[in-house]
């Protein structure tokens, strides 16, 4: 059972991704990934995250459970953040344990694919200037990276 | 039902959430977005490009032909840029 977290703090990744394999004799494998916010050369000063509380959750729980049927896994934590971000600052967390590290790379990166398409988050950008642009677009290429799970095997 | 705008949905529609009781006729996604679209020139302007925005029904994504019969709430946003 996946642990899922949607929050305006930050995280420790270090500490997050030791907790899947802390105490347990049968984790070979933990795989974790962290997003962080750039500032596209000095452009951005700010993210402004918005999410659905309550969908964005739900939404995270059911790739992770597509995850957990696809894969033997033995845990996954997803933690995702909203609000006001810097750069530097980290936005995403996904890490995932396995007895085997193929699993843990293969869900790792399903998991983030799933969570930049489907999981109920907006991202504005807000310029070094103190314009606020408009709503970040959605990428082409991360929809083609979602589908390659379902079109896979 | 309950209807939820996020992002630059929410900004065109000018509010966050509001109650909906759409007529009987009203069956899918789809006819509730067409419905929505002739309250105003804000909700016109947030449907005006077909199949940009998502909906979600009971917070599960839904596609245009869903059926919202027995629906408590109903979402529409932009494509998701999270991550």
């Amino acid at each position: 059972m996946a642990t899922v977290r949607v929050q305006k703090a930050d995280f420790d990744p270090g500490a997050e991704a030791e907790a899947l394999a802390s105490g347990r004799t049968d984790v070979g494998a933990v795989v974790s990934f962290v997003g962080y916010c750039r500032d596209e050369g000095g452009g951005i000063a700010a993210l402004e995250l918005e999410h659905y509380p309550g969908m964005a959750e739900d939404e995270i729980a059911r790739a992770a459970g597509e995850a957990e049927a696809r894969w033997p896994l033995l845990g996954a934590t997803i933690i995702h953040r909203y609000g006001r971000i810097v750069p530097g600052e980290r936005i995403v967390f996904v890490a995932v344990a396995a007895e085997h590290r193929g699993a843990a790379f293969a869900a790792a990166e399903m998991l983030m694919d799933y969570l930049k398409t489907r999981a109920p988050f907006w991202k504005r950008a807000i310029r070094s200037d103190g314009v606020v642009e408009g709503w970040i677009e959605s990428k082409r290429q991360d929809d083609l990276s979602a589908a390659r799970w379902s079109a896979a095997d | 039902m309950k209807a939820l705008y996020f992002a630059w949905v929410r900004e065109r529609v000018g509010k966050a959430e509001e109650e909906l009781d759409p007529p009987a006729a009203v069956a899918t996604v789809g006819d509730l977005i067409a419905w929505l679209s002739e309250r105003g020139e804000g909700y016109a302007r947030a449907f005006d490009k077909p199949g940009v925005v998502r909906a979600a029904l009971d917070r599960v994504h839904a596609r245009s032909d869903a059926s919202i019969t027995g629906v408590k709430e109903v979402a529409f946003f932009p494509p998701m840029t999270g991550g």
